[in-house]
This record gives C-alpha cells, sequence and structure tokens, in this order.
C-alpha cells in the first residue's frame, strides 16, 4: 500500500512515502492510537469505578475479588481496545471511498507472520497470566471466602476465628454461636474486625450460603460441613445473604439480610440473645458440625423421631423430651 | 388431491396440534387456586378475621392424600387455597384449626413463636410462647411467613386419636384451636409457607404438598 488511504491493494514495488511495503505507518499510528486510548481507559476505570466495584470492601474476601474483578478488567480493556483500534481505523483509513476502485486483496491479505506469531504469544501470555493469577487469588488468601469442605486446605493464619454454623433449610437460614453456649437465631450478626469461620449445612436439600458484600459463597449439603473463611474489616453496615441453589418452591424467596457490627455491639448482642434464647437452646440438639435429615420426613411418628427404620442417626432436633412440651410460656399479654 | 393440497393440510394439522399443546400447557401453568379477598370493603383501623384449618389428608381432589391448609372465606365457606388479599399495615386475627396430628420439629427453633403481636399465641386458651416438639404430641405445622419474621408451631393432636381425614373438617373431630395476631406490611406479594417437612411418601417430606401452592405454601397478598 503506498499510503493516504486509497484502499488500493497495488501491485508490489518500492513504498513511496517511507512505507516498506507493509505498512508500518499504518500499525505504528495503530498503535499509538491504541496505547494512548487504553492508557486513558485503564486509568479513568481504575480511579473512577474500581473502589465501586462489586462485592465491595467489607471484608478481607470482599476486596480480594474486588481487586480481582479490576485486575480482569484492566487486562481485559487493552485487549478490547486493540481490536476495537484495529477495526475503527481499517473502517476509516481502508475504506473503498466514493468513486475509488473497489478494494481487492493484495499482500497484505496474506498475512504477516511476525503479527501473527506475536498476537498469538501476546494473547496466549495473557491467558496463562490470568489462570496464574486467579489461580492464586481463588486459594492463597484462605479459599477467597469460597466453601472448602469440611478439612480446608487453606485457612487463616490466625486461630482467634469466630465460629458461625449456617444451617440451610426450605426455605430459610438460621445461624448458630457454638462459642456463645449454642444458641440459634434467624439473625446473622458479625463483628468487624474479625476473622470469621462459616461453616455451612443443610437440614434437608442442597442449598447453597451467599453472603454478597461478605464475599462468602460456600455450598450447603445435608451432613455435610462446608468451611467458609473470611476476615470482616472495620466498615459497618447491611448484607444480603441468599440461597443460591435452586432448592424448591420458594427458593427465590430464601435470603435475608446480616448486619456488620462493632466488636463491642456484637458481644453484646451475642450475650443478650445468649441469654434470651436459653428456653429455645435447651431444646435444640447438641451443637454439632452436622446433622443428618430424617429421610421420611414428618412420617407420624412421635419422638424420639430417630428410631426412623431409614434414618436412625442423629435427627436436627430430636433430643429426648426433658420438660413438658410447652416450656416457658409467659401468659398472655392483655 | 395434490401434494400441495396435503402439504396446506398437513401444515395445518401441525399448527392446531401445536396451539393444542401451547394452550393446555399455558393453562396449567397459569392455573392457580383462588384467592379469598379481605382487603375490599375492609374498614381502616379494624382487624382482619383469618380462620384456617390443617388436615392430615384433604380427602378430596386430584391429591386426596395430601396434608393441606384451608380457608374460611367471609361468606363462611370453606376454600381450598392458601391465597389472601390483605390490607397493608392491618392487625390480622388469625385462628388455626388444627386438626392434624404431629412429630418433633426438624429443627426446633421453629418451635418458638416469632413476630405475633406479643410474641406469643394461645392454644386452646393457653397462651404459649415456645413448644418442645421433642414432647407431647409434638408439631404438626407451622404458619410461617419468614420475610416478616412470624413463625407460629402448631400443636399436634394425639396420633392416637381418629383424626379428621376429609376436608373441611368441623369441630367435632378432634382439633387444637390456635390464635395470634400479627401486623401486615406495606404493599406487597409475601410468601408463607409450613416448616415441619410433612409431605408424607416424598424424600425428606419435602415434596409434594410442601411444593404446591394452596397446600402447605401460599402467598399473602397485601394491598394498599
Amino acid at each position: 500500500m503506498t499510503g493516504g488511504g486509497t484502499g488500493l491493494a497495488p501491485a508490489p514495488g518500492p513504498p513511496s512515502d517511507g512505507d516498506d511495503g507493509y505498512g508500518r505507518h499504518h500499525f505504528r499510528r495503530i498503535i499509538a492510537i491504541w496505547v494512548v486510548l487504553a492508557a486513558v481507559v485503564d486509568v479513568l476505570f481504575y480511579v473512577l469505578a474500581g473502589p465501586h466495584i462489586p462485592p465491595g470492601t467489607m471484608t478481607s474476601t470482599a476486596n480480594g475479588a474486588q481487586f480481582d474483578f479490576n485486575v480482569l478488567f484492566l487486562v481485559a480493556v487493552p485487549v478490547l481496545l486493540a481490536v476495537w483500534v484495529y477495526l475503527a481505523y481499517s473502517v476509516w483509513v481502508w475504506r473503498a471511498g466514493r468513486g475509488r476502485p473497489e478494494p481487492k486483496a493484495g499482500p497484505y491479505s496474506r498475512g504477516h507472520l511476525g503479527v501473527q506469531t506475536a498476537w498469538i504469544a501476546t494473547t496466549t501470555a495473557v491467558v496463562l497470566g490470568l489462570f496464574i493469577f486467579g489461580t492464586y487469588e481463588l486459594v492463597a488468601p484462605a479459599g477467597a471466602g469460597g466453601g472448602e469442605g469440611p478439612n480446608p486446605a487453606w485457612a487463616p493464619a490466625s486461630h482467634n476465628v469466630l465460629p458461625i454454623q449456617v444451617i440451610a433449610q426450605q426455605w430459610e437460614f438460621t445461624y448458630r454461636y457454638p462459642t456463645f453456649g449454642g444458641f440459634e437465631t434467624s439473625q446473622l450478626v458479625v463483628p468487624a474486625d474479625t476473622a470469621i469461620a462459616f461453616h455451612v449445612t443443610s437440614l434437608d436439600v442442597i442449598h447453597s450460603f451467599w453472603a454478597y458484600q461478605l464475599g462468602v459463597k460456600a455450598d450447603a449439603n445435608p451432613d455435610y460441613d462446608d468451611v467458609a473463611y473470611t476476615r470482616t474489616t472495620g466498615q459497618l453496615g447491611q448484607f444480603t445473604v441468599r440461597c443460591s441453589e435452586l432448592c424448591g418452591i420458594w427458593h427465590g424467596a430464601m435470603y435475608d439480610y446480616g448486619r456488620v457490627v462493632s466488636l463491642a455491639d456484637f458481644m453484646n448482642w451475642a450475650k443478650v440473645t445468649e441469654k434470651t434464647l436459653i428456653p429455645v437452646t435447651r431444646l435444640l440438639p447438641p451443637f454439632s458440625w452436622t446433622y443428618t435429615p430424617d429421610a421420611n420426613g414428618a412420617d407420624g411418628a412421635f419422638y424420639p423421631d430417630n428410631r426412623d427404620p431409614y434414618s436412625n442417626v442423629e435427627t436436627y432436633g430430636a433430643v429426648p423430651a426433658q420438660v413438658a412440651p410447652f416450656d416457658q410460656a409467659p401468659k398472655a399479654k392483655p | 388431491m395434490g401434494r400441495s393440497v396435503r402439504v396446506a393440510i398437513a401444515g395445518a394439522s401441525l399448527c392446531v396440534v401445536a396451539a393444542i399443546v401451547v394452550f393446555t400447557a399455558m393453562a396449567y401453568l397459569r392455573s392457580s387456586p383462588p384467592t379469598v379477598d379481605f382487603a375490599s370493603g375492609h374498614q381502616p383501623g379494624a382487624p382482619v378475621e383469618l380462620t384456617l384449618q390443617t388436615v392430615g389428608t384433604i380427602g378430596f381432589g386430584t391429591h386426596p392424600t395430601w396434608v393441606s391448609y384451608l380457608t374460611e372465606a367471609p361468606d363462611g365457606k370453606w376454600v381450598h387455597t392458601t391465597l389472601w388479599d390483605l390490607p397493608a399495615h392491618t392487625r390480622v386475627d388469625v385462628t388455626i384449626l388444627q386438626y392434624d396430628s404431629g412429630s418433633p420439629l426438624r429443627n426446633q427453633l421453629l418451635g418458638e413463636v416469632t413476630g405475633t403481636i406479643g410474641g406469643t399465641m394461645t392454644v386452646n386458651g393457653e397462651a404459649v410462647s415456645l413448644i418442645n416438639s421433642n414432647a407431647g404430641n409434638g408439631v404438626g405445622h407451622t404458619f410461617s411467613i419468614p420475610s416478616l419474621g412470624v413463625n407460629v408451631p402448631l400443636y399436634g393432636n394425639p396420633s392416637s386419636a381418629t383424626l379428621c381425614s376429609l376436608a373441611p373438617c368441623t369441630t367435632k373431630s378432634v382439633h387444637n384451636v390456635v390464635k395470634f395476631s400479627f401486623m401486615t406490611p406495606g404493599p406487597g406479594q409475601y410468601p408463607w409457607q409450613c416448616f415441619v417437612p410433612c409431605g408424607l411418601g416424598y424424600l425428606y417430606g419435602n415434596g409434594g404438598p410442601m411444593q404446591s401452592i394452596g397446600y402447605m405454601d401460599g402467598f399473602l397478598k397485601v394491598v394498599a
């Protein structure tokens, strides 16, 4: 091509405007446009959008996920812009103008080994680099908030971890605090600046515990203790908990909201709740990391339900009767 | 008969069959129990009286062996439904006639009464805030609206008694009378359910009626 953007593919010959016959001045222009544009967009994204990318910074794992998303975007933008800039440049410079001859294939349509090799090498390096980066980010920071099963391979360095048991059932999450007398409640309250181990299990079918702003997600399977770690930052506020495994008719309604509060507020809440729920806690089964559901469901059999022929192991809630059925019943208020 | 005519007849027949299939599928998917209207004509400030019954086997319809809730309409007729139009920000006085037997709860936490006015209910006139489902007759069902924090366990009847097996049951059958009140929130649709896995014959007890609106699941359709 002789330059000037005529769209023609002339017969091979000496370049007339400094071109070496392979359109290098076009290549340099495209590279220059691409570099400037990619740098501007990347910087703008990182400064303006980066801090607001979900899931936020409420925990170390959420923060890590946000960082990962930002890195992926910063790497992906130049690749995307490379394609777009080349496409736009081609359309603009090599278009068939009105009154000009139709473009036809020339030496440039035969490909260029150097360009092709560079493209394959670059994209391969990008993909492999992101693969290594993503793998490291997935496992190194204590499992990155994902469920690691009952024997986590990656645990936080600190041993000062607050365990919270997440119990899924159709269609509600309840939460048990084993270090506070084992009380169970439908409220999920966690302290700020604290390492937390979520022990996720189910009493019936497969669910999935997804604490969105905490960057925690773990499958909830019956008879299975799925452990996920995170560490709250100093950010207080509300977060959303959803079931992310299709689990029945009210799957879509199986969500609630948790709170990150200060450590002092958490201790106060936990102690008050532990005391308030003593009558209920007395009726719960001893704390266990897993509970085996009764395959028969409610089969008309009375306590102890673990006499069932299909399930003779521990059944959640099936403890021998210690008290009358209407325990701790206050008189109705007027 | 020419080829074009045969093609036209085949095409028309195919369209008719497709239309029947689509219509049947849509009719099935859109089928829903009736909604009992407690909102129309409601006097602001006045409580709504909502009377329900639970029965171990409904005894009629496509699933006569299924457990179910029924609703008493304002005209006194029992309707096989779990859908109600209710006015917003209104006290609902609920009476549940519990005709079914009981069993231990899978999660005893649900033996606690929550979200009701005063945090209690009455069972046959006795104020109760917590039922130990591993004692006595256990818990037959629960009336629970998770999004509102409402949970009311319904004490079971003795399994040795002759229980009603054909709805609507009358108070001549063995039953418990459970009463409580709660406040409706702002307009919206709020799912409610039973937390006892009472789908007898289904794995973990959570199939059949536990997955079916009109039986053990329903909606509060709260209107302004």
